[in-house]
């Protein structure tokens, strides 16, 4: 019988490793039996309260139990929303208002602020709802009716409206996903992982699944050792780490400020990374350093479930060089297309879309925005199939392997996070003493400058920003102007922001 | 000590670093800023803040930080 729920990862090991640590962070460890029980009495604790086949918000600080959550929610029959202690009260409020859920899990760290929030639902606690009986045969019931095309979770993602997408994927396509990255990674029983990534985005799916599915060990790094990178190689030493999945910026961090000179993580033996372009004086000295390790550069967009294509590094690359994308996973095509919607000869620029399972459902209560591009795949007049429209644009190179070129919009990619520069201005704008504004990204520097005019000083539109955007989005530079430049037409010229930027870089 | 303040200010313009001595500790500074730092304090005082000295104690306040830029000219 094939797999059709991502608890069957589970189930399937805790009857073969029941006491292995299967999360830990540095003051607290969960065996697989733990996350077994405790999902399971958080599954039954929902049913009772009448959830089903509904959003649960899980509001809970980074910790081996928010795990448990999550598939708490899925044994109840319910999807899991991850809220988070980083993001503002403001988006939180935003996310809640589109989801309209009847509970929201917190922990003892959370509950106070949650219930600030302008949330109408049950708040519950972690510990009363695992406390909780068990309920075996509502569970199977649940089970029985189940579907691989049901949700799994929702996050949500940058939106250049102001207001965030919900991406919603089901276990078909998570399913999909861990098996065919979990065998071009090669984990095993034997992985040690440690995590970076934030709960609340698809990219810990990369830790949180393969661990459950062979019975391997998540270590949660603390996220203040990514501001101390002795320590944080330290860590990684101390827990025998084997493979890290981060965000470029995470491991740069690490070689731009001269610590693998000094410290080695020295069980590392697959380094995957993505979401940004490795600057290859860096990736020269991971490689260095780390001789026998497998480094994997992976690309893909939380539409299409986490990454949709790999390229293991088996050649040196010149400084200018970009590392390529490489190709797709298994049971996923991409499919590149130019503006007349055909595909893009070899060398030529098209736009990067996936097709296959892979591909989420769209997103939540926002169908305009999902059939924009979520798409009927331009080159099949037979029948309906949809794909996904990345909005990055990419070609292939000589070798055949995708390689990305940039994006087609606004959307850019920041300390490994996915930003409109949309969503800034829209927040930006609505602050009280802002007439108009502008944002601009710097890719050399990795730096969001934000210019604009108005009575606010930047000493006071900082803060008021905090309290609306994440840490990620807010501008590293402001810059107050007694107007902004134009084009001809009118419009704001961007380009002459852009050239500023470089100028003052200079 | 002005020129250190400054680089401060324009990346936290709503703390007082003047008289915070917990920046690290009340997670006023986050990964991002202590990146931003060390590249603008090499950049303006012309000395590279090797790996070993960042550490939270270093960078817990303005005071604390100016003795390691100090001390790093010295040498």
């Amino acid at each position: 019988m094939h797999q059709t729920n991502v608890l069957e990862y589970l189930e399937q090991t805790v009857t073969r490793l029941p006491d292995k640590v299967a999360y830990a962070d540095e003051t607290d460890e969960l065996t697989f039996a733990q996350v077994y029980r405790e999902s399971h009495a958080i599954g039954s604790a929902l049913h009772r309260r009448g959830c089903y086949r509904e959003p649960v918000a899980v509001f809970m600080r980074k910790q081996p139990r928010t795990v448990p959550a999550f598939f708490g929610c899925v044994y109840g029959g319910c999807y899991y929303v991850p809220l988070d202690e980083e993001m503002p009260l403001f988006r939180m409020e935003l996310i809640l208002r589109t989801l309209n859920a009847r509970v929201m899990i917190c922990d003892e760290s959370t509950r106070e602020t949650a219930g600030t929030l302008a949330f109408s639902g049950e708040i519950a606690l972690y510990g009363d709802l695992a406390s909780g009986s068990v309920e075996p045969e509502a569970l199977a019931g649940i089970r029985a009716r189940h579907l691989d095309t049901d949700p799994l979770y929702v996050v949500f993602t940058s939106g250049s409206t102001g207001v965030p997408k919900g991406v919603v994927a089901n276990h078909r396509s998570v399913i999909d996903y861990i098996e065919t990255l979990s065998e071009t990674l090669g984990f095993s029983e034997s992985t040690r992982f440690a995590n970076q990534t934030p709960f609340y985005f698809d990219a810990c799916l990369k830790e949180l699944y393969p661990t459950v599915k062979f019975g391997a060990t998540t270590y949660i790094v603390p996220k203040q050792l990514f501001m101390f990178p002795i320590k944080l190689v330290e860590f990684l030493n101390k827990y025998q780490i084997n493979t890290v999945c981060w965000v470029v910026s995470a491991l740069t961090m690490i070689s731009s400020l001269g610590v693998l000179e000094k410290a080695v993580p020295r069980y590392l033996r697959t380094v995957a990374f993505g979401s940004e372009v490795f600057p290859i004086k860096q990736f020269r000295l991971w490689r260095q350093a780390l001789p026998d390790a497998a480094f994997f550069n992976l690309y893909g967009p939380t539409e299409a479930t986490g990454m949709c294509c790999w390229y293991k590094v088996d050649r040196d690359f010149a400084l200018d060089e970009v590392m390529p994308v490489g190709r797709p996973f298994r049971n996923t095509e991409i499919l590149l297309l130019t503006e007349q919607n055909t595909l893009a000869a070899p060398g030529e620029v098209g736009e990067i879309c996936v097709r296959g399972a892979s591909l989420t459902m769209g997103y939540y209560r926002s169908f305009d925005r999902t059939s924009a591009v979520f798409v009927q795949n331009p080159l099949n007049d037979r029948y309906p199939e949809l794909i996904y429209r990345t909005g990055d644009l990419g070609r292939r190179n000589e070798r055949g392997e995708l390689v990305f070129v940039s994006r087609k919009d606004h959307q850019i990619k920041h300390m490994g996070h996915r930003v409109e520069l949309g969503e800034i201005e829209v927040n930006v704008s609505t602050l009280d003493g802002v007439s108009s504004c502008c944002c601009v990204f710097d890719s050399e520097q990795d730096k969001i400058q934000l210019y604009y005019v108005g009575d606010l000083t930047p000493t006071e539109l900082i803060p008021a920003l905090r309290e609306r955007l994440p840490r990620y989005m807010v501008p590293n530079a402001v810059i107050r102007l007694d107007k902004m430049p134009l084009t001809p037409n009118g419009k704001l010229d961007r380009k002459a922001l852009e050239a500023q930027t470089q100028r003052k870089e200079n | 000590m002005d020129r250190l303040l400054q680089i401060l200010e324009d990346i936290h313009p709503e703390v007082d670093f003047e008289t915070c001595g917990a920046l690290v500790d009340d997670k006023i500074l986050d990964s991002l800023d202590i990146i931003a730092i060390i590249s603008e304090v090499s950049a303006e005082f012309d000395v590279a803040i090797p790996a070993e000295e960042i550490v939270p104690e270093n960078f817990n306040s303005a005071q604390a930080l100016y003795a390691l830029i100090e001390r790093l000219e010295d040498e």
